[in-house]
């Protein structure tokens, strides 16, 4: 019962998207509150709605019920309740439902706490999200049901692929989605600006703090299912540059172009129409990726399986939203008034330097990344563009753009001073330099690239210290006051260095694991040893053992350091024992910020089998610099001038002791 | 500075660095890609040894000779003509007797055996990698649905 009523809830919701896609407009033409005031009602109401749907999906999933064929395709009753549960999103039709659950919630954001938008722009934007909700809501009724019923019911399901079965499927989608379909608000309220055809400042402080949110979530995402792919797949890989891998950092580079350009916007009253016209990319990007994963065009490890329908569906709602933006885009932006001027070595010259890099740098990837597709249109032939495309594209479009990171910050807007920016970075760059020749000194064998490499990463972190030094006045002034001004500084202060820093955290993860990595494939008999990095592995056997779902052989490994056991590792090839699919559950032992790693291959006559083992040093910094940069993110985002509905602070001195007073 | 001049400075900035993304996409469209065959391919084409490319088709029926260390042998077909492989590692779980599997690697000179260092199998029931699936369609031995 609880099935069709969340359908019921679907089709209810497409009728208050379709009434909220066009009575705000009409109300905003004409100044009519009445008409107006349903934006908010509707965005509310198809949040109720669709919530209601996910959780009669969600309900089904967690009690097994197999009259449902979606849940028949991806859930049994056996599997653990953490799973059912987040194997509502594990298939292509619950993660829709996820997709257009996270899509309504940020319209009722708007709505909710949209109180100090000017009405106009607020119906407007609200409306936008509406035409996005019901095409969306459109392809999921009529060509991905997840509410489609069997009869008769059988008795069991078919399980959940087993390679999803695991936390990072709670956790990465979820984050993935708040990123990439909250990329929608500042594409709803680009076009909404460009139907008004007025746009300030204010806009930018408006739409910034949604590319913020949704930024942070989509660097946490990414950074999560990179990480989940590592530990999951076995390969020992953290990044392939895969399409579908690419479909989500394409949205990332440009919504951290974005992030920055609506800086300059926002203080500056700069770069207003290309700010609008990154708004709009970052979401057809958004968009493009969900056409690249869900349409079956792409061979990918992460692809959904997929029916053509659904493509050519996808492709019309990326056409007509892609296509009809950039239309409204080119009719209006002349209108758009520009705004101020200022000299290219400035902060705004900065931003406008990371935006031309960062921009760049994503039409690199969307070209490995579509190139397969339009050569086999035209010629047939079929291609894979792998790492070694984006590692001689990509990579080199970095490298000037993460050595001007610290100067941005330091710079003056309007007219900066090059010179005195570069004396106060002297410590940074001295830092940086001294680790690089140590790395190349002592590190028996590196590249000198990669002694450089890391001297990148700890100039991007010594550069942002510098910077909130600079600001504190860090050795100029007495402790009692730089305390005070560390304390009076803006929160997105603190923010944007913890970002840029946590890139730097990842720069040298990055290049250690690849230029220090070792990796082999060796045959193991018990008592067997065999070296990764630092550690020598001893073999102690395989053993059987049984899971709720899945039963599996274990290699169990003893690792010894000069001789002395310090740790064991488990690697395990578990058989998934309804679908009968074999998984690699990878061992992994983490020293420090390095790990061991071990994948067990076949096994061999006489109790011996095939290990791949990897030394991978400093990986984990990876991950750590991306969890930085969200923090940075969420730190931004608490800052007080962003604070919705927060009054500017008076500046009046008399109010200011009247307050301390 | 003008404000001519703090333009033409922006824009000769932007045309520089576009114009060095365009040269390295260019130049590595030429030599960083790898071209997909078929067994099929193999055989008709010429293809000079030590070019990467990968390799498609089924892994053909009792081909697969394991368990003597860490190299596999095993054969690809696509019915109508065969590759033998030699690959050194791990198996994707996947990989089965009869079922669609991708190579990449490169024929060593003077030997009609391909060098595998990667091998990709599918990795879900339901999916078969799209050129395979294609190639073999091609080769009318296709037995999933049509699409």
């Amino acid at each position: 019962m609880i099935v069709e009523l969340g359908h019921y809830a679907l089709i209810m919701a497409l009728a208050t998207a379709l009434l909220q896609s066009v009575l705000p407009i009409i109300g905003a033409r004409t100044r009519d509150a009445g008409l107006m005031g349903v934006a908010p009602a509707a965005a509310i109401a198809s949040f109720v709605l669709i919530l209601f749907a996910f959780v009669a999906l969600t309900v089904s999933y967690v009690t097994s019920d197999f009259s449902v064929k979606n849940v028949w395709e991806n859930s049994h009753s056996m599997m653990p309740m953490i799973y059912k549960f987040s194997g509502v999103w594990g298939n292509h039709e619950g993660s829709m439902m996820l997709w257009l659950l996270i899509l309504v919630f940020f319209s009722a954001l708007v709505a909710f706490f949209g109180g100090n938008l000017p009405a106009t722009l607020k119906s407007n934007v609200l409306a936008v999200q509406a035409w996005i909700t019901s095409a969306f809501l459109t392809f999921v009724l009529l060509t991905s049901n997840p509410f489609q019923r069997l009869s008769p019911a059988p008795l069991e399901g078919r399980d959940l692929n087993p390679i999803l079965q695991d936390i990072g499927l709670a956790i990465h989608p979820p984050m993935l989605y708040l990123g990439y379909v909250g990329f929608s608000i500042c594409f709803s309220f680009a076009v909404a600006a460009l139907i008004d055809g007025r746009i300030d400042a204010a806009w930018a402080r408006w739409v910034r703090p949604w590319t913020l949110a949704a930024w942070t979530a989509l660097t946490a995402g990414i950074a999560m299912g990179s990480y989940w792919a590592y530990y999951e797949l076995g390969w020992g890989g953290w990044w392939f540059w895969d399409p579908v891998e690419n479909a989500s950092f394409m949205p990332w580079l440009a919504g951290t172009a974005l992030l920055h350009s609506a800086l300059v916007m926002e203080k500056r009253e700069a770069l207003k129409i290309w700010t609008i016209l990154l708004a709009i990319m970052t979401f057809s990007l958004s968009l493009l990726g969900t056409f690249l994963v869900r349409s079956g065009v792409l061979t990918s490890v992460h692809a959904f399986a997929t029916d053509p329908t659904r493509g050519i569906f996808i492709l019309c709602i990326l056409v007509a939203f892609i296509g009809g933006a950039f239309t409204l885009f080119a009719l209006r932006a002349q209108t758009l008034s520009p705004g101020g001027l200022f000299a290219p070595i400035s902060r705004e010259g900065a931003l406008v330097l990371n935006n031309l890099f960062l921009t760049t740098a994503t039409a690199t990837v969307l070209v490995g990344t579509l190139y397969p597709l339009v050569l086999e249109a035209i010629t047939g032939a079929k291609i894979s563009v792998g790492p070694p495309f984006f590692n001689l594209t990509f990579g080199p479009l970095m490298i000037p753009l993460l050595l001007a990171v610290p100067f941005g910050p330091l710079l003056a807007w309007k007219r900066g001073d090059l010179w005195a920016v570069t004396q106060r970075l002297y410590m940074a760059a001295g830092a940086a330099l001294l680790v690089s020749l140590a790395v190349i000194y002592f590190a028996t064998g590196a590249p000198v690239m990669a002694g450089l490499g890391i001297g990148l990463g700890v100039w991007l972190i010594a550069g942002s210290l510098t910077d909130i030094a600079m600001r504190s006045g860090v050795g100029k002034v007495a402790l009692p006051i730089m305390w005070r001004r560390l304390k009076g500084l803006p929160r997105s202060a603190f923010g944007g260095a913890l970002a840029h820093m946590g890139l730097g955290v990842s720069v040298i993860g990055i290049v250690a694991v690849t230029a220090f990595a070792t990796e082999s494939v060796v045959t193991m008999k018990p008592g067997e040893t065999t070296v990764g990095g630092p550690f020598t592995l001893q073999f102690e056997g395989l053993k059987p053992n049984t899971g709720p779902n899945y039963t599996e052989l274990q290699g169990r490994f003893i690792i010894l350091r000069d001789g002395q056991p310090v740790s064991h590792l488990t690697a395990a090839k578990r058989v998934f024992t309804a679908r009968q699919m074999p998984t690699t559950e990878a061992g992994i032992y983490t020293n420090g910020a390095n790990q061991l790693y071990v994948a067990l291959g076949d096994e061999l006559p006489g109790g011996g089998v095939v290990v791949r083992v990897w030394w991978k040093p400093w990986v984990t910094f990876i991950w750590f610099g991306a969890i930085f940069m969200s923090f940075g993110g969420i730190v931004s985002l608490f800052d007080r001038r962003l604070r919705i509905g927060a009054p500017a602070k008076s500046r009046s001195p008399a109010v200011a002791v009247g307050q301390e007073t | 500075m003008t404000r001519k001049q703090k333009r033409l400075a922006i824009i000769s900035g932007g045309v520089a660095v576009i114009g060095a993304a365009v040269l390295l996409v260019l130049f590595a469209l030429q030599d960083q890609i790898v071209y997909f065959h078929s067994p099929t391919d193999i055989v008709e084409k010429q293809i000079g040894p030590d070019t990467r490319i990968r390799l498609g088709g089924l892994v053909a029926e009792k081909s697969v000779v394991r368990g003597t260390g860490t190299k596999v042998e095993f054969v690809v077909t696509d019915t109508a003509n065969e590759v033998a492989i030699t690959y050194t590692g791990i198996l994707p779980d996947l990989f089965r007797e009869g079922q669609g599997v991708i190579v990449e690697g490169a024929f060593v000179p003077g030997d009609p055996v391909f060098v595998a260092d990667s091998v990709l199998a599918k990795h879900d029931e339901n999916y078969m990698p799209k050129e395979v699936a294609e190639s073999l369609k091609a080769q009318g031995v296709w037995q999933g649905e049509e699409k």
